[in-house]
């Protein structure tokens, strides 16, 4: 998924790669994460532990921080996908997602809460998957509602989306009638937790599910060439045949439905809601993924990749921080000083001193070359 | 010249503005049809389970039957309320039902309101602001909350207590309340042991990935101390992921507070050991203060602890939010 490249036609030494890989957009997330895996290496080497233990359940499960890292970055993961095309094709961010999490995991436990733990497998099935469509339905209407404020209305996207922000919440708890719900089936908890007899939680493969899709989209379909050129230049994109205003709402539709993913998966960890705090600030951290990945948060061209290992960072951190016993106060603050540093390090600007700096190194090279000859 | 004119005029319109205010201020008393008309100022019911409970509450008792003119405004933020008391003020209400956001910056229109002769009654939250202002607060006394479950974990005589500790919101007065009395039982004891302290925010899946982090570094524990049900049901999850046994009789002991009714039931099951009572309901001492008066400033809600092992299926009922 990454951009591509021109090859290097000639002898492709280590030498080459390292360059390559150096002032690719990649480098950034990755560098991040290195650091991250450095540091928790040299403070404690068995923050890497995975051990195969029995579960409540009685089946095998794996467990350790590595695991808890990519299985509670799924639901970010996911969001980073939909937030990255939105970033790419209208040049601005959707900032009611951690809203849009709580009606569509509201709608969910709607449909779930009457029924009684004695149903059956098939029927629980069936209504799970009448709750999801249900979910991805709404939320992708609801991503449509700001897809069009944004691409008809020509409104700003974080301007549009603060509508949903601030009411979203209180729709989710209207949806039901502010109840606190709590679901007693164990077979709901699956899909935020473990499949019977599968040691990996399940929400790592819904993200892995959702990467391949988005994957094959991407590889397939023109939605990435057709994002970038709206981005870039919307009236451009249009003389040449795009219709602009698409191409943002269908975005935003994309977002919606990886809401609706995630906001199953987020009820479904601990079978409860609080409205007022399900998803809380996620929007925040799914933008920050995506600058985390190097993209232009003013639109256009983007690394799908590296938005989704920004997402893991993200969560890397977190549960780094868990991790050291950062005191509770303090916990938001040392968050904040690793992202102004990763923030700065992936800015055009600094980038494009990088690379300035690269063409400097190789011209003087060739001015040593030239000489020695 | 033109200065002198400027000046008369200002004066003039400046005098005008004094002269309407005490117009305003001048009014009160009883409306017409005898009922009280109260402005309620109230946070967001869908922040949490008890305002939920608190609001239906307040709902339920202020209404016409029960000969009250009710007015509500629901905000999180303190300069709304604020902005939205001083309406109340202009609309001349009987009284004014308060329960701040913030603790600071209600001096003036307190004062306001008082020159309007309408009184104020505080519920749920205290302000920082001088007792004559006020007729009375009526609270919750989070510090003795957290006694009453730190003291009935005590009375568990327990060889060694290593406890995670999930803490709300910081600076909130329930997350200030509750975690006060742990850390000082901590600091006192030799034998209790913080393994964990961290905010969860109120959020259940941050509490599930706290306990989680902590069960991934392989250190022993066997007390969770969460600060509302919803964050206790967090760290459970994450302890049933990991196969340790909770509630009675078990490896590990789980305390909640707030007393909502799943939680409540989930004591019944034996699953969790202990949840203190957050009291939602003021309606009914608010009631009684504006029929019968105030008798005291400070009205402290008798608040319940309950023990997995003595709770009964009528406390469900009846004390379930």
């Amino acid at each position: 998924m990454t951009t591509p490249e021109p090859k290097l036609k000639t002898g492709r030494s280590v030498k080459d790669i390292f360059g390559k890989l150096f002032f690719n957009q990649l480098l950034i997330p990755l560098v991040a994460l290195l650091f991250l895996v450095i540091l928790n290496l040299f403070a404690d080497p068995s923050f890497f532990k995975i051990t195969l233990e029995k579960s409540s359940t009685g089946f095998y499960i794996l467990s350790g921080n590595l695991i808890s890292i990519i299985d509670n970055g799924s639901e970010l993961a996911i969001l980073a996908i939909g937030m990255t095309l939105v970033t790419a094709a209208s040049g601005g961010q959707d900032i009611s997602v951690g809203s849009a999490i709580a009606i569509a995991g509201s709608i969910v436990l709607r449909v779930i809460k009457g029924l009684s733990p004695s149903i059956s497998g098939g029927e629980l099935a069936l209504y799970l998957i009448f709750a999801f469509v249900l979910c991805v339905i709404v939320s992708a209407l609801f991503g449509a509602f700001n897809g069009a404020l944004v691409a008809f209305f020509k409104i700003q996207p974080m301007v549009a989306t603060l509508i949903l922000f601030t009411a979203g919440r209180s729709i989710a708890a209207w949806i039901n009638n502010n109840e606190n719900i709590s679901i007693n089936d164990d077979r709901f908890k699956y899909f935020g937790n473990f499949l019977p007899g599968i040691p990996v939680p399940t929400p790592v493969f819904i993200s892995a599910i959702c990467m391949i899709v988005i994957a094959v989209v991407l590889k397939f379909t023109n939605l990435r060439l057709y994002s970038q050129a709206v981005g870039i230049n919307s009236s451009s994109s249009r003389l040449n045949g795009i219709n602009p205003k698409m191409i943002k709402l269908l975005t935003f539709i994309i977002l919606g439905v990886c809401v609706a993913v995630c906001g199953f998966i987020k009820v479904s960890r601990t079978a409860s809601i609080t409205y007022a705090v399900i998803a809380n600030n996620i929007e925040m951290d799914a933008i920050l993924a995506v600058a985390l990945g190097g993209n232009n948060l003013g639109g256009g061209k983007f690394n799908m990749t590296a938005s989704i290992i920004g997402a893991y960072v993200i969560q890397f951190l977190t549960t780094t921080l868990f991790k050291f016993k950062v005191s509770s106060t303090a916990i938001s603050a040392y968050k904040a000083v690793v992202v102004i540093f990763l923030i700065i390090l992936s800015a055009p600007v600094v980038r494009r001193g990088l690379s300035n700096l690269k063409n400097k190194y190789i011209a003087s090279r060739s001015q040593v070359k030239k000489e020695g000859v | 010249m033109k200065k002198l004119v400027k000046m008369i005029v200002s004066t003039l319109l400046i005098g005008a503005m004094a002269l309407s205010f005490c117009a305003c201020a001048g009014k009160g008393g009883k409306k017409e049809g005898g009922l009280i008309k109260v402005g309620i100022i109230n946070n967001d019911p869908n922040e949490s389970g008890y305002r939920t409970a608190n609001d239906r509450d307040m709902k339920a008792t202020f209404t016409k039957e029960n000969g009250y003119d009710p007015y509500f405004y629901y905000s999180l933020k303190n300069e709304e309320q604020i902005a939205a008391a001083q309406k109340f003020i202009q609309d001349d209400v009987d009284y004014l039902l308060i329960s701040a956001a913030g603790t600071s910056g209600w001096d003036g229109v307190l004062e306001q309101a008082k020159k309007a002769g309408i009184k104020v009654i505080l519920f749920d939250r205290t302000i920082d602001a001088s007792e004559d202002l006020y007729e009375a607060s009526i609270v919750s006394d989070m510090a003795k909350e957290g006694e009453q479950a730190v003291s009935w974990l005590a009375s568990q005589n327990l060889s060694e207590y290593k406890i995670i500790h999930i803490q709300g919101v910081m600076g909130s007065s329930a997350q200030i309340g509750r975690s006060g009395a742990l850390d000082t039982k901590v600091a006192a004891e030799a034998n209790w042991t913080i393994v964990q302290q961290q905010t969860a925010e109120w959020s259940e899946e941050t509490a599930q990935q706290i306990t989680q982090a902590v069960i991934d570094s392989g250190e022993s524990f066997n007390v969770i101390y969460a600060e509302n049900d919803n964050m206790a049901k967090g760290a459970v999850a994450a302890l049933d992921k990991a196969n340790i046994s909770h509630g009675v009789g078990k490896d590990v002991i789980v305390i909640g507070f707030d007393c909502n009714t799943w939680a409540l039931e989930e004591l019944v099951a034996g699953n969790w050991n202990y949840d203190g009572q957050c009291n939602p309901f003021q309606a009914s001492y608010i009631d009684d203060i504006i029929k019968n008066g105030a008798k005291q400033k400070v009205v402290i809600m008798e608040e319940k602890g309950f023990d997995a092992t003595t709770i009964t299926k009528d406390d469900v009922t009846k004390y379930g939010i």
